[in-house]
């Protein structure tokens, strides 16, 4: 068991080691170099690995074991760059690094000295050839890192490490000098709101179930980040599952419960690894078990592995899946904080939500209540994704506009195509559209536009996408997913699919668009659990927005994007075709007649619009209406 | 509604006793139920009823609450896999990005459906909801080795590279 003086002890011994990962700090750390690599799901799926057994070999080849310490980081959020690798005290950011070119790295970096410029991220070589910092490129200028501190930046795999970041220093606090309910009261000066979609303020939720009187509480951490596109979760535990593991100790404490469940999607065995290989060691450490830090607090965790049902992100839900059975949600009230996991007064919070807790407990509410928005504090992490040139992982203060998020940060839509719309909050959410554009992003301005903040999924659409799909897409998912507990989910979803379905199709009529909103009305005030009741919102969104869009599908039965199969039609343009009967040769259906060197015809009754013809015509003689 | 499976169950002694075993070791934990599904599925590849009845009788708990929980979650199948399992994401970040097109893509060069086998069992085709790598999107999975960036192109190409494998 480690006591306070002990924990300082190894704060101090690591210090040196983990400030040098810091472009402006004095190198005290005794290696000549750090080699940070990102291990990230992203990276790792683009061979993050490789670029580390090969950077162990040529570390050894050359004896630099005692000069170089290679570190096996998070994510640092540029996942499309990957495999990343930094290199400090220098602060070189490497971008799309092949295990061919570690040896020139190893080389002419690591042992001249010189900084190998041609494999830098782009971004961060000036015209004149100057390198600059990694914190200066618009990527990172705006961001605000709080939730994701550590991220990119620590081992996530050795505990001194979290250590010498003022790791468990909060925990430590809490247990020695605070009272429960002096943590509810800092949790509520500062602000903090739910970061899992609904907002709730979780001193709020953390003083119902302090409250509640029981023998036995539980601490859960929703990690079962279910909406597709989203991945901020994921990368705090893969990149920094302490903080998690400590922030829910100090809830425990705070509530008084002495056990914590971590729900996690199977889905992310890296995240999964980490965890284990976390609680492991702060068992070892005695940073959780029995009596911790030498007072009469004991608290465990055990990790549970989610199957795959979007459901269980509903806390009811998740709880019922904890407890062996199908992840059906259960009615409210009771609230979780009076009978939740096993009957017992629970709390359930996100991933990223613990992520700001020991924070706030360090550096005070006040100094998380000076970020963001009057309603909404602190930062959001958004995963951007979709038509966008830097896809990744972004941390901005509340009341960032999508503009600066999107057009700065994210580097615009890729291919000179337009924004259209960027979607928030997954299949629970909506759309924002070109026209809104400059709205701060908080939890309440989402709500105002008929989108949700969700757990900060953030897919950017160009105008290629079509409205009417993507509605289609989210009610593919929702139909899939519903658990059919309750008539109104189990038969809205599947009655809007089919509304939606016929649309895309050409058969929509107008009167479909007034039964569709009726049906969404009833869908949102009889469901029994927010996957039904917000099922609607995609719809809603898109109709409320681009109702035009709509009207063309319905009355002039055309897809202005281009998008629905059943409303296109490829054409050739005689005067371009030249008549090298590449598309007619290629034609699975043999749609396409003509003789050679003359234009030739698309059949459109055998035509099963593969679109094949046009990718391959050299000429762009084929097009798309 | 429960349909024999065409491919008979040929679950070993020794799957059954590592299978036991680790009942015995979980069962005195609350909601034991989900872990064991998913160890089950990790000895066999798969849930056939003869497992799910053996998780039953271990449990004390009926064959229907067991059918039930296991029907319930994606992740646990019922029918046996290929030998190399391909997922094709379909998140909405791989979606937007066409990812539809590489399913279709994959469907006709295996001349199965999404969720089938082919029929010398050497690939199964499944869709997921997001594997985390948004910023490779479209992204596909064969086995444990993601492809990010596809095309409709490389399909050919990587599976080549699986079916050599297996002459080898």
């Amino acid at each position: 068991m480690l006591t306070v003086e002990e924990l300082n002890k190894i704060r101090e011994s690591k210090k040196n080691i983990v400030s040098m990962r810091n472009e402006n700090a004095d190198n005290k750390s005794g290696y000549k170099y750090q080699v940070l690599v990102c291990g990230g799901t992203g990276c790792h799926s683009s061979g993050s690995q490789k670029v580390i057994d090969t950077l162990n070999d040529e570390i050894a080849k050359h004896q630099l074991e005692k000069d170089v310490k290679i570190v096996r980081t998070g994510c640092f959020g540029l996942c499309s760059l990957g495999p990343i690798m930094i290199v400090y005290p220098e602060g070189a950011f490497y971008a799309r690094v092949q295990p061919e070119e570690i040896h020139e790295i190893v080389e002419e970096h690591l042992i001249n000295g010189n900084v190998v410029k041609k494999y830098l991220y782009e971004s961060t070589v000036c015209d004149d050839g100057s390198v600059k910092s990694l914190q200066e490129t618009d990527f990172y200028k705006k961001q605000l890192r709080v939730a994701l501190k550590n991220c990119g930046v620590i081992d996530p795999e050795d505990i001194e490490e979290y250590i010498a970041t003022d790791g468990y220093q909060a925990l430590a606090k809490v247990l020695t000098t605070m009272t429960p309910d002096d943590v509810i009261k800092v949790m509520l000066d500062s602000g903090l709101r739910g970061r899992g979609g609904g907002g709730f303020p979780t001193g709020r939720k953390w003083a119902f179930a302090k409250a509640s009187q029981s023998d036995q509480k539980y601490v859960c951490c929703n990690a079962d980040e279910g909406d597709p596109g989203a991945f901020m979760d994921r990368s705090i535990l893969e990149g920094d599952p302490h903080t998690v593991l400590e922030a829910m100790a100090i809830a425990g404490y705070t509530i008084g419960a002495n056990k914590g469940y971590i729900y996690v999607r199977a889905e992310y065995p890296v995240a999964v690894h980490r965890l284990d290989v976390a609680i492991e060691q702060a068992k070892e450490y005695g940073l959780l078990g029995e009596g911790i830090f030498g007072t009469d607090f004991s608290f465990d965790i055990e990790l549970r592995l989610g199957a795959g049902a979007f459901v269980c992100g509903e806390e009811t839900a998740l709880m019922t899946s904890i407890e062996g059975h199908r992840g059906e949600p259960r009615p409210r009230p009771p609230f979780p904080a009076v009978k939740g996991l096993f009957g017992k007064p629970t709390i359930l919070n996100n991933v990223e939500t613990y992520a700001n807790v020991c924070k706030i407990i360090l550096n005070g509410p006040e100094w998380f209540a000076s970020m963001g928005t009057e309603t909404s504090k602190g930062t959001k992490v958004f995963a951007l994704g979709g038509k966008i040139t830097n896809v990744g992982l972004v941390e901005v203060p509340m009341g960032t506009t999508l503009r600066e998020i999107v057009e700065e940060i994210g580097g615009g839509v890729p291919n000179g195509k337009k924004f259209k719309a960027a979607q928030t909050g997954g299949p629970s959410g909506g759309c924002i559209p070109a026209c809104h554009i400059d709205v701060p992003i908080d939890y309440d301005n989402l709500i105002k536009l008929g989108s949700m903040m969700g757990s900060g999924g953030l897919i950017v659409m160009d105008e290629d996408t079509c409205m009417v799909d993507i509605a289609k897409f989210f009610l593919e998912f929702t139909v899939d997913e519903s658990c059919g507990k309750c008539t109104p989910c189990r038969i809205g979803t599947r009655r809007l699919y089919q509304f939606i379905e016929k649309i895309t199709n050409g058969e929509g009529e107008p009167e479909d668009l007034d039964k569709i909103r009726e049906l969404c009305k009833h869908m949102q005030s009889t469901s029994l659990c927010a996957l039904g009741q917000t099922t609607p919102n995609p719809v809603i969104s898109t109709m409320r927005y681009f109702a035009d869009e709509y009207l063309a599908h319905v009355k002039d039965k055309t897809c202005p994007a281009g998008v629905c199969k059943n409303l296109l039609s490829y054409e050739i343009i005689p005067d371009l075709c030249k008549g090298c009967t590449l598309c007619a040769r290629n034609c699975p259906a043999d749609a396409i007649s003509g003789s050679v060197k003359q234009p030739h015809k698309i059949d459109r009754t055998k035509c099963i619009k593969c679109g094949l013809c046009m990718r391959n015509c050299k000429f762009n003689a084929i097009i798309k209406k | 509604m429960y349909q024999k499976p065409v491919i008979p169950f040929k679950g070993t002694k020794a799957q059954e006793a590592e299978l036991r075993e680790y009942i015995e070791l979980e069962k005195v934990q609350p909601g034991a139920l989900m872990p064991v599904l998913q160890k089950a599925q990790e000895i066999y590849g798969y849930l056939p009823i003869e497992v799910q009845t053996i998780i039953a009788d271990e449990l004390g708990i009926s064959l229907s609450e067991v059918y039930g929980v296991a029907t319930f979650y994606s992740q646990f199948s019922l029918n046996p896999k290929g030998e190399h399992r391909i997922s094709i994401c379909l998140g909405t970040a791989c979606y937007v990005k066409g990812a539809d097109k590489i399913l279709e893509g994959l469907e006709k060069t295996l001349g199965i459906k999404c969720g089938e086998c082919t029929p010398d069992g050497v690939f199964s085709l499944d869709s997921c909801r997001c594997v985390g790598a948004c910023g490779l999107a479209p992204v596909m999975m064969v086995d444990d080795d993601v492809y990010g960036r596809m095309t409709v192109d490389q399909i050919d190409g990587i599976l080549q590279k699986y079916t050599k494998k297996r002459r080898k």
